[in-house]
C-alpha cells in the first residue's frame, strides 16, 4: 500500500449492521470529504477517486460540477466521531492551513491551464461565477449540519461566542461575494444601466412574492417555534411527573401505611422534603467536587434518619472538601448524633460558616445539656471522638453546656494552604 | 420587647387552603386573623380595606407572588408591615420579598407560638431573622469583591455581623443579649439597622450573589 498503514484494516472496522450508505467522509477528507467518503462506500482507494475527479474536471468543468453535487446532496457523517475511530493518523487528513494554501494554489493552476485549452467560456463569464461559486460553498459550508455539531461540541469549551461570530462572519463573507459576482456579471454582460434595470427588476419581484407570501412565511415560522416550546414544556412536565412519581408519590403512601407512628411520619416526611429540596434547589459543582457545606448536609440527613430529629443546616460561604474539612465534617456530625441522642429535643440547629482560610461549625440543640466538669467516663469518650479529632488535624473544639441550658458545640479549623 | 398579652390583627396570604386553615389553627388566640386571600389581586383589595397591622404574606404565588402584594399594599397604605412565609429555600427569592418591604423571613416548619412571636414583633416594628435568612443576610454580606458604594449601607458592622452568627446558631433575642452582654432593646435596634441595609443596599448581588460567593 502506498500508505503508511493499511487503510483496509479500519474501514472494515465501520459497522455492518446498518445498510451502508454514502457518506462524506470527516476522517479521510481533503475538501468536503466527498471523495473520501466515495472511496470508503467503494472499497476503492481514496487517491484514485481524487485523481478520478481532477480527470473528469477537465472534461468541460465535469468532475468539479459532479463534485459539488456530491457536496450538496451526500450528508456528512455524524454520530461516529473521530476519537472512536482507530487512531491512525496517516490517514486522517484534516487540512490545514498549508494544505489550503495548496490547495488554492492548485485550483488557480486549473483554472489558468483551462483557460489556455480553449474550453474557455469568456473572461467575462468565469470569473464571476468562479466568485460566485466560492461564495456559495462558504455559505453551504456552514450550513453543514454536522458541521455545525461539531462547534457546538466545541462551544463548551470556555470561548463560547468565537464558533457563532466565526459562522456568523463567514456567512456574510459568502453572502457578500456572491452579491459581487451577481453585481459584477451584470454588469460586464449587459453594461451598467441594463444591469440597473435588471436589478431594479428582481428586486420588485423578490418585494412582490415577500409581500404575497410574507404572512404564510410568518405563520409557518410562528408555529414551528409554537412547536418547539409546547415540546419542550410537554417534555419538562414528563420529567417532573416522572420525579413526583417516583418520590413523593411513594413516600405519601408509606405515610398513609405508618400513620399511627408519629416519629416514623415524621422522618419518612422530613426524608422526603430534604430530597425534593436538593432536587428543586440543588447548587451542584462544575467540577463534582464535593463542598463542606454539602458534607454536613448529607451528615445532618443521615443522623436526622437514624434519631428522628429535625437538624436544620444554615451554611455561609463554602469550600471545597479535603483532609481538614473531613475531619470538621466527621466531628460535627459526632456532635449532631450527641444532640440527636441526649438533648432530648426535636430540633438541633447547625451553622457552618467559611470566612477566608477559617471554618467555624456550631452544632446547638435547646436540650437538657450536663455539667461539662462531670462528665463520667462514658461521655468523655464521646467528647473524644469531637475534641480528640479537632486537635488531631490542628483544629480545636470547645463544648459549651450547664444542666437545663443546653449544649454547643463549636468547631474550629484553619483551612490548609491552597 | 414585645408585650406578650397584645393581640394584633393579622391576614393570611397564601394560595393554599391547606396552610391557611392550618395557621389560622396554630395561631390560636394569641393573634387575631381579620381575613386571608388566595391570590395577589383579592389580597391587596382586602387588606387595604381591612387594614390589619400584621400580613402574613407567602413568597411564592401566581401572579407575582407576595413581592407583588407588598408593593401594591405599600403605595396605598405604608403602614401596614409584612412577615414573609415559605418554604422556599432560593436565597434570591426570599431576599427580594424582603427588598421589597417585607420586615422578616420564617419558614413554614415553625411552630404556633414561634410563629405569633414573630408576628408580634413584626406589629411592634422589630424585624424578624430566622436562622435561614441571618445565613442569608452573612452571605449576602460577604465577599470584600463587590464594589461598596455607600459603607453605611452596604456593609455590617462586626456587631451586627455577631448578632447574625448568633442567630444564624439557632440563638433567640434573650440569648443574645445574654452572650453579648447587651439589652435585648440593643439586639433589635442590631436587627433593624442590618433589615434596612438589606433593604437599601445598592449592592446589586443581594439579589444574585450566590454563584460568586459559593467556594472561596
Amino acid at each position: 500500500m502506498p500508505f503508511g498503514g493499511s487503510p483496509w484494516d479500519y474501514r472494515r472496522t465501520v459497522s455492518r449492521t446498518e445498510p451502508r450508505r454514502l457518506y462524506r467522509s470527516t476522517d479521510d477528507r481533503i475538501l468536503a470529504g466527498v471523495c473520501g467518503g466515495l472511496a470508503e462506500h467503494l472499497s476503492l482507494d481514496a487517491r484514485a477517486v481524487r485523481i478520478a475527479f481532477a480527470v473528469l474536471a477537465f472534461v468541460g468543468g465535469t468532475g468539479l460540477i459532479l463534485y459539488a453535487a456530491f457536496w450538496a446532496v451526500v450528508p456528512q457523517r455524524v454520530g461516529e466521531s473521530d476519537s472512536a475511530r482507530p487512531r491512525d493518523r496517516s490517514h486522517r487528513r484534516r487540512p490545514g492551513r498549508p494544505d489550503f494554501i495548496a490547495l488554492c494554489v492548485l485550483a488557480g493552476g486549473i483554472v489558468l491551464l483551462v483557460r489556455q485549452s480553449g474550453l474557455w467560456l469568456g473572461d467575462a463569464f468565469v470569473w464571476p461565477v468562479l466568485v460566485a461559486a466560492v461564495g456559495v460553498a462558504i455559505v453551504w459550508q456552514q450550513a453543514d449540519e454536522s458541521q455545525r455539531r461539531r462547534w457546538a461540541a466545541s462551544a463548551r469549551a470556555p470561548l463560547t461566542e468565537r464558533p457563532a461570530r466565526l459562522i456568523a462572519a463567514r456567512l456574510a463573507g459568502g453572502v457578500v461575494l456572491v452579491a459581487i459576482s451577481v453585481l459584477w456579471l451584470l454588469v460586464s454582460q449587459d453594461g451598467f444601466r441594463a444591469a440597473t434595470r435588471g436589478l431594479v427588476a428582481v428586486l420588485v419581484a423578490v418585494a412582490g412574492l415577500a409581500l404575497l407570501t410574507g404572512p404564510w412565511w410568518w405563520r409557518l415560522v410562528r408555529e414551528l417555534s409554537d412547536e418547539r416550546w409546547a415540546r419542550i414544556r410537554a417534555q419538562e412536565k414528563a420529567e417532573l411527573a416522572a420525579h413526583l412519581h417516583d418520590s413523593v408519590l411513594q413516600t405519601l403512601a408509606l405515610i398513609q401505611g405508618k400513620a399511627n407512628q408519629p416519629r416514623e411520619v415524621q422522618r419518612l416526611a422530613r426524608a422526603q422534603e430534604r430530597e425534593l429540596r436538593s432536587w428543586l434547589f440543588a447548587r451542584p459543582q462544575p467540577d463534582g467536587t464535593q463542598t463542606l457545606s454539602a458534607a454536613v448536609e448529607a451528615a445532618a440527613a443521615e443522623v436526622e434518619d437514624m434519631h428522628a430529629t429535625s437538624i436544620d443546616v444554615v451554611a455561609v460561604g463554602d469550600a471545597p472538601l479535603d483532609e481538614r474539612l473531613g475531619a470538621v465534617v466527621a466531628a460535627a456530625k459526632e456532635a449532631m448524633v450527641n444532640a440527636a441522642k441526649f438533648a432530648g429535643v426535636e430540633q438541633v440547629q447547625v451553622f457552618v460558616e467559611v470566612e477566608g482560610d477559617r471554618v467555624t461549625v456550631f452544632v446547638r440543640d435547646r436540650g437538657v445539656g450536663f455539667d461539662p466538669s462531670a462528665v463520667d467516663k462514658d461521655r468523655r469518650g464521646v467528647s473524644e471522638s469531637i475534641v480528640g479529632r479537632m486537635s488531631r488535624n490542628g483544629g480545636a473544639a470547645i463544648i459549651r453546656s450547664s444542666p437545663g441550658q443546653g449544649t454547643e458545640v463549636e468547631l474550629n479549623m484553619t483551612r490548609a494552604a491552597q | 420587647m414585645s408585650d406578650p398579652t397584645a393581640r394584633p390583627s393579622v391576614f393570611i396570604v397564601d394560595d393554599h387552603q391547606l396552610f391557611r386553615s392550618g395557621v389560622r389553627a396554630e395561631l390560636g388566640d394569641g393573634v387575631d386573623v381579620v381575613g386571608d386571600a388566595d391570590e395577589v389581586a383579592a389580597a391587596v383589595e382586602l387588606i387595604t380595606e381591612r387594614r390589619p397591622e400584621v400580613v402574613l404574606v407567602d413568597v411564592h404565588m401566581p401572579d407575582g407572588g407576595g413581592r407583588a402584594v407588598i408593593e401594591a399594599v405599600a403605595a396605598v397604605d405604608p403602614d401596614i408591615r409584612f412577615l414573609a412565609i415559605s418554604v422556599s429555600d432560593a436565597a434570591e427569592d426570599v431576599i427580594s420579598v424582603i427588598r421589597a418591604g417585607a420586615r422578616g423571613y420564617v419558614t413554614k416548619t415553625i411552630s404556633g407560638p414561634e410563629l405569633a412571636d414573630a408576628i408580634r414583633r413584626v406589629a411592634d416594628g422589630d424585624a424578624v431573622f430566622s436562622p435561614r435568612l441571618a445565613g442569608f443576610v452573612l452571605d449576602a454580606f460577604a465577599g470584600a469583591e463587590a464594589p461598596v458604594v455607600d459603607p453605611e449601607l452596604d456593609q455590617l458592622t462586626n456587631r451586627e455581623r455577631e448578632v447574625l452568627r448568633l442567630i444564624a446558631r439557632g440563638y433567640a433575642y434573650k440569648e443574645i443579649a445574654r452572650q453579648l452582654e447587651i439589652s435585648v432593646k440593643t439586639v433589635e435596634t442590631h436587627v433593624s439597622a442590618v433589615l434596612r441595609k438589606l433593604q437599601l443596599s445598592s449592592r446589586h448581588e443581594l439579589t444574585r450573589w450566590a454563584a460568586d460567593r459559593r467556594l472561596t
